[in-house]
């Protein structure tokens, strides 16, 4: 038995144990990374979008639940997941932030001109660092914030309309009022 | 051993009944059964209610079932020319597979879950879906896919008996072009859906789903190539039996992929962590069982015959060795986020910006490589004897090239334009070469080659078509009032309203848009905005105007208050011929695929076989 004919078999048990661990650790990925879920959101202050002057925080929404989304023009389903964000938006619930990942500013700009803006702030994360401290595996994700700061929902892909109410709307406390993007 | 042509029989005959009693139980809205009711809806139209039986995981598995017995009762029925030992051990190598998809069937996801009491109505089969194209797609796709588990079970067969030659390789080369030809149409009705169906006008994205159908692709074709090599001149069988068994592996593993959830796609439909872990380890006995029957029968076969750098055999060992790099790229981007995850090294994204370059990286060569590698001799090089024709069809290439970059669609500042019009006609002036030259000397042209002109003039068109649509698409968004206008290149598109519409489980708005060109009125574009009831999805239809070289595409957004709609404009250039392109490269591959020596092929009329004699010694 030479050396080389069995490398495609070292080559597959390699695999197959990347595999395995992404297969153990894949629920984790698509409902919730419970080390997030019932935490305080990870702060973040970084350049506005609109206003490069500007600085988006985590501070500015604090004392009302809001949404963090992730996006970026690079990501085709971030255009099925925008629908969904701008029918939100007008509903006027609770406040859109746009976490713009990994993205090229003039691109994204374009975006939210062409498409619409259905964020209250866009934070500008070029590096990744934030996405990173929401434990964020692919864009679009959505984080239901509540108003004590606390992460209380993660999706993971586009949102839907089922999805908006079922897993966030559902989650409002009764009082919020409408108007509250104010 | 004659038990194996009645079992696949009788195999064929039962998951036939499982698939029509899935399929009456759709018809007949049996909303008891928890898999109809959560994929279909009173409302649903027939043809995506037997369409909907695919359309998410526990049916689309039993489609996969069934198209698996389908080819194992092919090779059941057209094996009466194998010996009977082989034709045995290929079935029983099917069958195997067939087990390890029967037990996740039935282990992980029964189709049949009863769900009591029955719903009142059903959650309605994914609004997505809902589209001729797409309800296509899946068994193609799958006949592909599946296909290529004949040329492993070939492979396994050959190592299980200790014997390779030339006559095995006659047999596998159909079977192999035939699900290769059906992968390639599945792919390229994928794309066509993407394009028209999701409503942005992209037709690529370099997707988890959409790679594990390419990755298959790309070594089916090494493979197909390969396998010529191995018919013809006896080489490269080490080889053939790898790609054989890699072919079949990537199309386990894209059902692994897609099936288990690891990634988050575009199209991830279903998710479930035990069924991922029941595929992988049924993959991990599989493959593993076939690489280690290569490991230690692989290095007992011998090559009768050396070749010459120039010769035909070289070329195809650059084809070989340049696709499988190119299935490694799109292996590796596709598994990155996997892999980086596993090391702990944090989440990593993998896009377009990954793949486009690094994909054309083996992949130019690759297309250089053709043209020469079409005018080579088997065994002997003689390269140079083809000099002349070789520059002449170049010069032509360029001169045609230019023109059309110049002629037609002026510049594109992109040095990849001219480089991919010059690879893309030079590839189908070459193609036609050999042909005419047989036909002018009245040479018989047997199917094999008639189909392989095609499958490489197809190969030429799509390279050329494809360059066109890279690089003069034209596409604006822009927000528009009821006879506002939008100026797109020498078209203008003119809003003239939105009006209601009313669909069979869908309501939503129509929008109406004038098309001019140079100011005269050359059509009308209504795209849909359709909100599907059941799951209050909502699903943008673009509208396009197919012309013999271009689309006229528009899709509508987002409504922006005060009447005003953002409205997406999309000139593309030749993108139908990409969709074409591959339709013709599946004929080609058929056409190849019914050549009559195929079928005349036995081992009696073959050299003998050429492994080395210790094979039966390191067998006991």
């Amino acid at each position: 038995m030479r050396l080389k004919f069995v490398v495609p078999l070292i080559a597959l048990a390699a695999l197959a144990t990347v595999l395995a661990v992404g297969v153990k650790r894949s629920p984790e990925k698509s409902t919730i990374q419970s080390a997030l879920l019932g935490k305080p959101a990870p702060a973040f202050s970084l350049p506005s979008l609109t206003d490069p002057a500007a600085q988006v925080s985590a501070a500015q929404f604090a004392g009302q639940p809001y949404v963090l989304n992730v996006w970026g023009t690079w990501c085709p389903e971030c255009r099925a997941d925008h629908d969904m964000l701008m029918q939100a938006a007008a509903e006027q619930r609770l406040p859109l932030v746009g976490l713009n990942w990994k993205d090229d500013n003039a691109a994204a700009l374009a975006w939210l001109a062409q498409l619409g803006n259905p964020y209250a702030a866009v934070a500008v994360d070029q590096e990744g660092r934030t996405a990173i401290d929401f434990g964020v595996y692919g864009a679009p994700e959505t984080f239901l914030i509540d108003a004590q700061g606390v992460v209380v929902h993660r999706h993971v892909g586009a949102l839907t309309r089922e999805v908006w109410e079922r897993d966030f709307l559902a989650r409002l406390p009764a009082g919020v009022s409408p108007g509250g993007a104010s | 051993m004659a038990v194996a042509r009645p079992a696949a029989a009788a195999q064929f005959v039962l998951v036939s009944a499982a698939l029509g009693a899935l399929i009456y139980a759709f018809v007949s809205f049996d909303f008891s059964v928890l898999y109809v009711a959560s994929n279909s809806n009173s409302a649903l139209p027939t043809f995506y209610r037997v369409a909907a039986v695919w359309g998410a995981h526990e049916g689309s598995l039993v489609l996969w079932q069934w198209i698996l017995a389908l080819w194992t009762l092919a090779v059941a029925l057209l094996s009466g020319r194998l010996p009977i030992t082989f034709a045995a051990r290929v079935l029983g190598v099917l069958g195997i597979v067939s087990l390890g998809f029967h037990l996740f069937t039935l282990v992980t996801s029964n189709p049949f879950e009863r769900l009591l009491p029955p719903a009142f109505d059903g959650r309605d089969l994914n609004p997505v879906l809902q589209d001729p194209a797409l309800a296509l797609h899946p068994p193609l796709l799958y006949t592909g896919y599946v296909g290529f588990a004949v040329a492993f079970a070939f492979a396994c067969a050959a190592m299980l008996e200790g014997k390779m030659d030339q006559t095995w390789a006659r047999w596998t080369r159909p079977w192999t072009t035939a699900a290769w030809a059906f992968l390639t149409i599945g792919i390229a009705l994928g794309s066509w859906w993407a394009y028209y169906e999701l409503g942005w006008g992209g037709y690529w994205f370099w997707d988890p789903v959409e790679n594990a159908s390419f990755m298959p692709w790309l070594i089916g074709t090494a493979l197909i190539h390969s396998l010529a090599v191995t018919d013809k001149r006896g080489l490269f069988k080490a080889w053939t039996l790898l790609l054989a068994i890699l072919a079949f592996s990537m199309s386990l593993l894209g059902t692994f992929l897609v099936r288990s959830g690891v990634l988050v796609s575009v199209h991830s439909f279903a998710a479930d962590p035990s069924r991922g872990m029941f595929i992988l380890a049924f993959l991990v006995v599989v493959i593993g069982g076939a690489l280690s029957l290569y490991a230690w029968r692989a290095p007992l076969l011998r090559s009768p015959a050396g070749f010459e750098l120039t010769a035909r055999e070289s070329f195809l060992l650059f084809n070989n060795v340049l696709l499988v790099i190119a299935a490694t790229v799109v292996f590796g981007g596709t598994l990155a986020p996997l892999i980086s995850d596993a090391l702990g090294l944090g989440t990593l994204s993998v896009g377009t910006q990954y793949f486009n370059p690094t994909f054309l990286l083996p992949i130019i060569p690759l297309l250089a490589l053709v043209s020469v590698g079409i005018h080579s001799n088997w065994k002997r090089g003689r390269i140079g004897d083809k000099t002349r024709v070789l520059v002449r069809t170049f010069a032509l290439a360029l001169a045609l090239a230019l023109a059309l970059i110049y002629g037609a669609y002026g510049p594109a500042g992109k040095w990849l334009t001219p480089v991919g019009a010059v690879l893309g006609i030079w590839i189908i002036l070459s193609s036609l070469v050999d042909p005419i030259d047989r036909l002018r000397r009245k040479m018989t042209l047997p199917r094999s080659v008639v189909g392989m002109t095609i499958a490489h003039i197809a190969l030429g068109v799509f390279v050329l078509s494809l360059t066109v649509v890279e690089s003069y698409t034209i596409e604006r968004d822009a927000a528009l009032r009821p006879g506002e206008s939008l100026q797109l290149g020498r078209y203008a598109y003119r809003f003239e309203g939105i009006e209601p519409l009313e669909g069979p489980n869908y309501d939503g708005v129509r929008g109406e848009v004038t098309v001019f060109r140079d100011g005269k009125q050359v059509g009308r574009l209504f795209p849909e905005k359709r909100n599907y009831w059941v799951q209050g999805q909502v699903m943008t239809e673009a509208d396009i105007d197919t012309r013999w070289n271009k689309n006229v595409f528009a899709a509508l957004g987002e409504d922006l208050g005060a009447g005003s709609w953002s409205v997406r404009a999309q000139i593309r250039p030749l993108i139908d011929y990409v969709w074409l392109a591959a339709l013709l490269m599946a004929l080609g591959g058929a056409v190849a695929a019914s050549d009559r020596r195929y079928r005349l092929a036995t081992r009696t009329e073959n050299e003998p076989l050429d492994v080395g004699p210790g094979v039966e010694g390191a067998t006991s």
